[in-house]
Parts: C-alpha cells; structure tokens; sequence
C-alpha cells in the first residue's frame, strides 16, 4: 500500500535541500539585494530559469552535468567509487540547483525591503557587516526566509520531472513519493496511489504551516 | 586644531564638493543651505557612508580619512553618533536594545544599564520597552539621539534631525539639544535648512551652496548681513 521507503527519501531530499539552500541562498541573495552587478539581470535570469524551463530540459541538461562523462561526474565517481548519475546525492545536486529561485527569490525581495539607512544606522552604531547581519538584517528579513525555507521543502517535496529524469527511481535511493505514485497509477493500484497523494499533500501542507507558524508571519515592523 | 573636527573634501561626481572646514570640541556648527548643496553627503562622508575623491576627515587628532595616504575607515571603526533624517530606529528592537546595540565598547552585562540610563537623560525614563512603532515622532527622535550617544562619539551629526516632527514637539527637541550640549564635549555638526533653528541651536554657521562654502561665520553675524538674509531667508527687507 504505503510506499514508506518512497516518503523517507522525498523527506530527506527535502530536508537537505532546505538546510543546504539556507546559508548558499542568503549568501546569493544578499549579493543581488545589496550590490549593483554589472550582469546582474544575466545571474537572476540563471537563477530564475528553472521556473520556467520544462522539467525534462532541466533534467536532460542536470543529467549531462552529472554523468559519468561530465567533469563532476568523473571527478565523483573517482573520488566515491560510483557514479554521481542515479544516486541520492546526484539527485541533491540536482535538487539544489532546480530549487534556487524558489529559494533566493523570496531571501532576496526581503533584504530588498529593509530600509537602507536601517543598514547604515547598524554601521555608525558600531557594527561591524556581519553583527549587522545577524542583529538586524536576519531577524528584519526573517520572514521572507521562512518562506523560502518552506517553498523549497514543499516544491521539493512535490518535483516530479526532474527526479524522473536524474533519479532513475531507484528504491531507497531515488525513488521519491511523488515516483512511487506514479508508479502505482500504472499498475492501476488506484488505492496505493491515493494513499500516497493524501499523504504527499498533508506532508506538503504541514511542511509549510509549520515553517509558517515559527515564524509567526509577522511582520516585525508592524509589531 | 587637534581635539576637533578637521574635514577638508574635494569631488566632482556624483555630487560637487568643494569645501573645508572645522569644529571644536564643545561648539556646534550649522550647515546650512539650499537642497541638493552637499549637506547630507558632508555628513554621509564624515560618518564613513560614503568616500570623497580627495580629501581628509581628522576627529580629535585621528584620521579618518586620507586621499593621499590611502587611509580610510569604515563607519563601523569611526566613533561617530549620526541621528538619521528619518530616525532609522531598528524596528525589531525596543527603545532599550536600540540603545544598548550600540553599546558594544561596554561589557554586555552593563548595557542594558547604561541605555536605560542614556534614555532617561533623553526624558524617555518609563518608555524602555516600547518598539519605535509605538513612540511618537518627538520619542523616536530621541531615541535617535540616545543611541548616536551611546557609542561615546568623539563627533555628533545631526542631519535634518527635527525635520520629521511637528512644530511643538521641534520646540521641546530644541530646547532639549540646547540642554544636552551644555555637557557635550565634543563638536557637533546640525544640518538643517531651518535657518532660525540653526542660528537658536549652532555657536558657528557654514553656508554651503553648491558644494562650496560661500559664508562661515558666527550664527548671529550672519543674520546681521543683509546679502545672507536673502540667500537663506529670502528676505528683501
């Protein structure tokens, strides 16, 4: 009935996904709030590519950059002993890279809203740019980095192309719920497959209310 | 001069700064002129938010800034208090943590103590725990000042500082900065476009027009010239 091996791998994807994305995203979203880059429409537009770009485009080109031919691939496989193509952490890589917009957009339109002089005022108290960070950009832009942080889970949770097209679907190391549903919708096991889409869509669900509610989604300045 | 404040700026773009300039410990100096002049981008420079073209900043005897031998500090390394235009209180922040923040020279066990003792000497004793959301304009103002203080400046900017508040509650921050620099020792430079405001509150004025320095004189010899009465007041009489 309950592909349970299926939901341990979405979770996990998802829960690596988001804790790697979080520092990576800050990081990039930071960098185009605050700077004023030469290209930096060119980087937003890589970054915002997988949104528009169809999963199977995606996947194909994920799967030449993981392949066993690829730089990264070869490199890996040297390194670990098997290749990076169909393995869950081929699939993680795969999974960072199709959840940047969904991770750094949100980051970086929160950092675009605090006000500059807020900024300057932390300098001129004596903060140096990293306490400035932690005592007064993270917590002013928090909000914004909650729902970062549940977009990815819940996008990750849910991705279907990409993790058909990189993963290969293999039990306990690819195989994600969304697959296992769709596997399930082949063989006509219309029970199985609507077992697992309740649980997906509850999972997903509370992913986000969860993420949600620490955050309180209150805006500080209101407060 | 050694204890004071020594600037002298040279730039083209993207604002004309032609100028040089200095204050003394204790004293207040306005700056005053028509908008677009170069005001706040003086103070944006002495405070380390942006860099002049050539130039120097010294503040009781050490250099900020140096064109010629490279030195430059960034605002966070100036012992500098600014009150921002708009307060720029730290929203998240109660009135106390907005003070303590700039507090770091102290131990972190002192600083609530000392903030709490910065607002009392700005009249907000009972306010601590109010987030600026909830002060008036006439408050968050304070706040402003309290904080600027907290770091001990050895140099206090003031851009535009009563611009945001309404015509009573500016009365009372008057006579409030008319009080609180009696036990300042520092210079202290008000930008304003206030003439009155700057000629009740500054010991010197600057007049600044187009980046340059057109008049610098005492606050009451300004008034006196009939040539300044009209380029600050429009006064033809």
């Amino acid at each position: 009935m309950m592909d349970w091996q299926a939901l341990g791998v979405s979770v996990r994807l998802a829960a690596w996904t988001s804790v790697l994305l979080l520092p990576a995203g800050l990081w990039l979203a930071r960098v185009l709030a605050f700077s004023s880059l030469r290209g930096k429409p060119w980087i937003e537009a890589l970054i915002a590519a997988p949104l528009v770009l169809p999963p199977t485009v995606l996947g194909f080109y994920l799967l030449n950059l993981l392949g066993a031919n690829s730089v990264l691939g070869g490199l890996w496989s040297g390194l670990f002993g098997h290749p990076l193509a169909f393995s869950f952490e081929g699939l993680l890589i795969a999974s960072l890279i199709f959840n940047l917009p969904f991770a750094v957009q949100p980051m970086q339109r929160a950092f675009e809203a605090l006000p500059p002089d807020v900024r300057e005022a932390a300098w001129v108290s004596g903060l140096d740019p990293w306490e400035t960070f932690w005592r007064v950009e993270l917590p002013l832009a928090w909000p914004g980095i909650a729902s970062a942080l549940a977009l990815t889970f819940a996008h990750t949770v849910g991705e279907f192309g990409v993790v058909l097209m990189v993963g290969g679907a293999i039990p306990g190391e690819t195989r994600t719920l969304s697959l296992a549903i769709y596997d399930r919708v082949h063989a006509f096991d219309f029970d199985a497959a609507g077992t697992m889409s309740a649980v997906l869509l509850l999972v997903s669900i509370a992913a986000i209310a969860v993420v949600y509610g620490f955050s309180g989604r209150r805006n500080p300045v209101d407060d | 001069m050694t204890d004071g404040l020594v600037v002298r700026l040279r730039q083209r773009r993207p604002v004309d700064l032609d100028l040089e300039l200095a204050c003394a410990s204790g004293r207040v100096l306005g700056v005053v002129g028509p908008s677009g002049a170069g005001k706040t981008t003086l103070l944006r420079f002495i405070a380390g938010l942006g860099r002049a073209d050539e130039g120097s900043i010294r503040v009781a005897g050490e250099t900020w800034f140096d064109s010629v031998s490279g030195v430059w500090r960034p605002p966070h390394r100036r012992a500098v208090g600014l009150v921002f235009q708009e307060h720029a209180l730290f929203p998240h922040l109660t009135a106390l943590d907005n003070v303590a923040l700039a507090l770091k020279r102290l131990p972190a066990r002192a600083r609530r103590e000392e903030a709490a003792r910065l607002l009392a000497r700005v009249h907000l004793a009972g306010l601590e725990q109010r987030r600026p959301s909830a002060l008036s304009g006439g408050q968050r103002q304070r706040v402003a000042i309290a904080r600027a203080l907290a770091r001990d400046p050895a140099v206090l900017l003031l851009d535009e500082p009563f611009s945001a508040v309404d015509r009573r509650t500016r009365a009372s921050l008057h006579r409030q900065l008319a009080e609180l620099r009696q036990s300042l020792d520092i210079p202290v430079v008000l930008v304003s476009h206030d003439i009155e405001e700057v000629v009740r509150l500054a010991d010197e004025v600057a007049v600044l027009d187009r980046g340059c320095i057109v008049r610098h004189a005492r606050a009451d010899e300004l008034l006196a010239d009939a040539d300044m009465r009209r380029l600050l007041l429009g006064d033809d009489g």
